[in-house]
């Protein structure tokens, strides 16, 4: 109970809002961990580990600790900074990793077992022995660890995406991106400038130092309003860079009303995915803190020293009363002198170095300091909160808040991203970016230069006068010898010193496997403020300098992105475009059950009253071999192939002859793949003598079409043809049955539709009323059947008129699943067989193998193509009358039917209302010398499993009467 | 990354679909040795630096073009029409 507001700031706006249950006041501008500092909450959370009270340890989005789940409604959004995050009235927050309370945790008896709770525990302890073994430990262990709590309702948040393109993308708005900023947009060039906060301005806001005659504060106001004025200038606060990718491109999260209240935000997209493609890149993005490591350093109240500065100067809360510094560096007197500035009292500085700068000493005057030099903090004393400190002198500081101070670590995830291997810095006891291989430059503090005269002429702005500037002149002691209290160098993963050394002791010596073994700046802070730290320790442990450990590469993205940015609009029925037919209505208005098949939406069954999925398909598959039924074709894929060349094309990519293929003909085809394998099958109409109507499967459709452009631009330029998809400028049905040519003589005029006029594979234009339509006679249903097609603005009238035309027969639209049915009752293949594995023998079309080559000819003639112990297309008849599920294996005897060794599986399967039985199509090893066997189809995830006998594939009028007829 | 489309302009990656190594030649189509087709349709370097593809303008101009690209930067360096590259072969 600590913290407290400066009173200076009393003209804010006060803000209400809720954490752990309780309610609190804030004021516009705080983010949630300013906010609970000023209200003296010191804890926030609990460690993922040991379950340790934990406390805000930094201002910005290096949190390791605060770390908490946004409650919206019925909705958590787990993992939120406490740092970053701006509150709202209304806001309601709670810690994660603690049940029942942050303030009682069960779980924090791990930390009296932590002896146990070692690096590789979990490895070790609950994956040595069996599978089953850690199948049980999981789900207790993944309750007890957890990283907050996700949502169970759907994401009710809208999201967008946007591309940006520009010259120059500045990634950070401190003094150098915006000195950069300044300098290129008064070259005109379109210029980005992107930085995570709220308010851009880095660490000159609420700063006092003197710039060019005012204080820094002031300057940087003054700077960004200069900025505003530049039409050429895109100013993007809230907005994390997150990515670097190829090519100069970034991926960025904008956040736009994550800091509104419920009702301000409403209408407005939650955040903004952005794709930036620069190109020029200025990377300022800035330093962070670094730690030093000492006993029991995770209690709350220990926090980096310019975290307590952000908190004074930007907010104007003092995270507690009694404040000690620990430094190895000068950057603290910098923080001390603007706490000075506003009275904030200093209790002492425990530096660890033994003497003082000049401008150190200045501020050690100004404000009377109370200095130990030569000094460490050895150990934090406290549990919820800090009570003291105890020095390697053995004396003991009471204090509710230790600012510490071990150096900078520059910000460069994005550099290291996309490839560029970090270079260690003796000066700076840190890692500066490697060599870029991509169009950027990195300027200010991420490139080593702390000082702000640096960081401005960087930028471009190389004139301003800057006033009292700190050096670094950092002494690289990072880890405190210390007998007493945990040393936590992963505070998010809670992975200490001690982890380190015995990863060691195990051999785990190379960076990458001391990560994966300690799981060390795994968690999603990704070790911003403890990967130096573990380089430290190791290489005390390894006795080698630090150049010699190595380090890891970073990878995107900087801080956590939400699901549903990157997802943006595009998900549920927005996922893809969805493809409907003109006749869909139709079909709706007709009882139709919808089936997605690809991206179109086919219907599936027309039910009738009371009827199940399987009465209708049952019913309209035999109405088709009645009378007469209907089905929506339009999906089927359509490629026009066209030019001189056109017939000698198709006779190079299909298997069987085309070259003589007559005009106002059809023909069945199969093609290969390269390889040698079945790729997919239809019929191809010869509509002119240079003008060819293909069509594919409905699955395959693009794939072909991508096949044919490929041979004809990269293999054979000299063919005079092209193709071009047509697929959505026809729509077609199939018109099936015994009464279908009466049908069609009945609606159709300008054709006779006679066997003799009109013979089998025959097209032939004509007309149904107004409606210009090609028929074709084709049989998929082994009934006497054609397909009718029509422009597609054409397709719901040319589907009604034809219904119309079929009342006198009792015309019965059907499904997909009769369509099923009907081509299984035939042996006829489709997409479950043509499934990329198959060879035309093993689909018993060997009749369409041609003597002429062929695309796929040499490769599907290797030894394992043609292997007798194939799988081979066969017919199943169950022999228990029951359903034959799809997907069943095949194995030879019943004893078998969970472990037993599979001689191939079910590919469709039907009730067959022609046979009266249960069928399938299946793919069995050597199935076609195996006809008449008895063998049995099990699905064991089901524990079912039953008799069928293997049959030829053609169950119904295998000689193709009813089609000639 | 984006490719530069000899027909439509800069355009992004998404537009393009990769299709395959373009220092492989297709044998012959009458060819019959089964080595000369395993070897078209199987064997694959896999190079550091340089590499020419092909990418097909899938959302494009439906053109298949010869980019070469480096695999370690992927910094495209050229990027032809497939019908240009037939040309220059021809003569
Ligand atoms: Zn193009």
């Amino acid at each position: 109970m600590s913290g407290y507001r400066l009173t200076s700031d009393t003209g804010a706006t006060p803000v209400s809002f809720k954490f752990n249950g309780k309610t609190y006041q804030g004021v516009q501008g705080d983010t949630l961990a300013s906010a609970l500092l000023a209200n003296g909450v010191t804890l926030v959370g609990r460690s993922f580990k040991y379950h340790r009270p934990r406390g805000i340890f930094s201002a910005g989005s290096e949190e390791p600790n605060a770390a908490v789940n946004v409650v919206r409604g019925d909705e958590l959004e787990p993992n939120t900074l406490a740092t970053t995050l701006e509150i709202y009235n209304g806001l309601e927050a709670k810690s994660q990793n603690c049940w029942p309370s942050v303030d009682f945790d069960v779980n924090a008896i791990n930390s009296l077992l932590s002896p146990i709770f070692v690096a590789g525990f979990y490895y070790k302890t609950f994956m040595g022995t069996s599978n089953k073994h850690w199948m049980f430990f999981e789900k207790h262990i993944r309750k007890a660890a957890g990283m907050g709590e996700a949502s169970v309702t759907a994401d009710s948040s809208r999201y967008e995406k946007q591309n940006v393109f520009c010259d120059v993308l500045i990634v950070g708005a401190g003094p150098a991106g915006i000195s950069a900023a300044l300098t290129q947009a008064a070259t005109g060039a379109r210029v980005v400038l992107a930085d995570e906060n709220a308010q851009m301005g880095g660490a000159l806001i609420g700063s006092t130092q003197e710039i060019a005659g005012q204080d820094g504060d002031g300057w940087v106001r003054e700077q960004l309003e200069k900025l505003k004025t530049f039409d050429n200038v895109k100013l993007l606060p809230r907005t994390t860079v997150y990515g670097y990718y190829d090519n100069n491109t970034f991926g960025a999260v904008e956040r736009v009303s994550d800091h509104l209240t419920t009702s301000e935000a409403k209408g407005k997209i939650r955040q903004r995915h952005l794709v930036l493609k620069s190109k020029k890149v200025i990377l300022a993005t800035g330093a962070l803190e670094r730690p030093i490591l000492f006993g029991d350093n995770d209690r709350p109240g220990v926090m980096l020293a310019s975290a307590v500065g952000k908190y004074v100067k930007r907010y104007g809360v003092v995270p507690g009363r009694e404040i000690v510094m620990f430094t190895n560096n000068d950057s603290i007197y910098q923080e001390i002198a603007e706490l000075g500035a506003r009275n904030v009292p200093i209790k002492a500085v425990v530096d660890l170095r033994d003497t003082l700068s000049d401008y150190a000493a200045a501020v050690k005057e100004k404000y009377n300091l109370r200095i130990y030099h030569n000094a460490a903090v050895v150990r934090a004393v406290g549990g919820k909160a800090l009570k003291s400190v105890i020095l390697n002198n053995g004396e003991t500081l009471t204090c509710d808040v230790l600012g510490v101070s071990g150096g900078w670590t520059p910000t460069i995830h994005l550099q290291s991203q996309q490839g560029d291997k970090p270079v260690y810095d003796e000066t700076i006891c840190s890692f500066l970016p490697g060599m870029g291989h991509q169009d950027y430059v990195s300027i200010g503090a991420c490139k080593g230069s702390f000082d702000l005269s640096a960081c401005l002429s960087e930028g471009g702005l190389a004139e301003v006068r800057v006033e009292d500037e700190p050096s670094l002149n950092i002494l690289p002691v990072f880890d405190i010898e210390t007998t007493k209290g945990k040393k936590f160098v992963d505070l998010q993963h809670d992975v200490k010193t001690s982890d380190i050394k015995l990863a060691k002791q195990e051999g785990f010596l190379s960076v990458e496997h001391l990560k994966r073994y300690t799981t060390l700046g795994m968690a999603n802070d990704q070790g911003k403020t403890a990967n130096v730290n573990a380089l430290v320790v190791m290489s005390k442990e390894r006795q080698l300098p630090i150049t010699e450990v190595g380090t890891t590469r970073f990878r995107p993205p900087y801080a956590p992105v939400s699901i549903g940015a990157l997802s943006g609009g595009e998900y549920g029925e927005h996922f893809r475009p969805t493809r409907r037919t003109p006749m869909h209505e139709w079909h709706l208005d007709h009882g139709a059950e919808m089936i997605n098949a690809g991206a179109w939406v086919r219907p599936r069954v027309y039910k009738k009253a009371g009827e199940t999925v399987t009465d209708a398909y049952i019913r309209e598959a035999a109405a088709v071999r009645e009378s007469v039924g209907m089905v929506d074709v339009t999906s089927l894929g359509k490629i026009e192939v066209i030019g001189p060349d056109a017939p000698e094309f198709l006779n190079r990519v299909y298997t069987n002859a085309w070259l003589k293929l007559p005009v106002g003909k059809a023909r069945y085809g199969v093609m290969l793949r390269e390889d040698g394998h079945v790729f997919d099958d239809g019929t191809t109409w010869r509509l002119e003598e240079n003008r060819f109507l293909m069509t594919t499967t409905t699955a395959n459709a693009a794939n072909v079409l991508t096949h044919l452009e490929f041979l004809l631009d990269v293999i054979w330029p000299e063919l005079k043809v092209k193709v071009v998809s047509v697929t959505e400028q026809w729509a077609g049905l199939a018109i099936a049955g015994p009464n279908s040519r009466a049908v069609l003589a009945k609606a159709l005029h300008d054709v006779d539709m006679s066997n003799e006029a009109f013979p089998f594979m025959a097209v032939q234009d004509a007309k149904l009323g107004d409606i210009p339509v090609k028929v074709a006679r084709l049989s998929f249903s082994g009934e006497l059947a054609y397909e009718v097609w029509c422009p597609s603005h054409y397709g719901y009238a040319m589907w009604d008129q034809l219904y119309q035309a079929g009342q006198d027969f009792n015309i019965t639209p059907y499904g997909t699943e009769a369509l099923g049915t009907l081509r299984i009752e035939k042996g006829h293949i489709s997409g479950p067989e043509l499934d990329g594995r198959t060879t035309v023998d093993d689909l018993d079309l060997g009749w369409a193998w041609g003597k002429k080559d062929f695309v796929g000819k040499p490769l599907a003639g290797r030894d394992g193509m043609v292997d007798e112990d194939r799988l081979k297309l066969v017919g199943l008849v169950s022999k228990e009358e029951k359903a034959i599920r799809p997907g069943s294996q095949i194995v030879l005897s019943n004893a078998e039917t969970t472990l037993g060794v599979s001689q191939g599986h079910v590919t469709s399967t039907t009730y067959s209302p022609a046979l009266g039985k249960y069928i399938a199509l299946a793919l069995v090893k050597n199935g076609r010398n195996k006809i008449g066997e008895t063998v049995y189809a099990t699905y064991p995830l089901k524990n079912e499993s039953q008799a069928v006998e293997i049959v030829k594939p053609h169950f119904f009028d295998p000689d193709g009467s009813r089609m000639h007829v | 990354m984006q490719i530069d489309c000899p027909f439509c302009g800069k355009r992004d990656q998404s537009e393009f679909t990769y299709s395959g190594d373009a220092t492989k030649k297709r044998p012959d189509h009458n060819d019959q040795d089964p080595q000369a087709w395993f070897d078209y349709v199987y064997q694959r370097d896999n190079p550091k630096g340089a590499h020419q593809e092909y990418w097909h303008h899938t959302s494009g101009c439906r053109q298949f073009l010869v980019v070469e690209r480096n695999t370690m930067t992927h910094k495209i360096s050229s990027v032809q029409a497939v019908g240009d590259l037939n040309k220059g072969s021809a003569e």
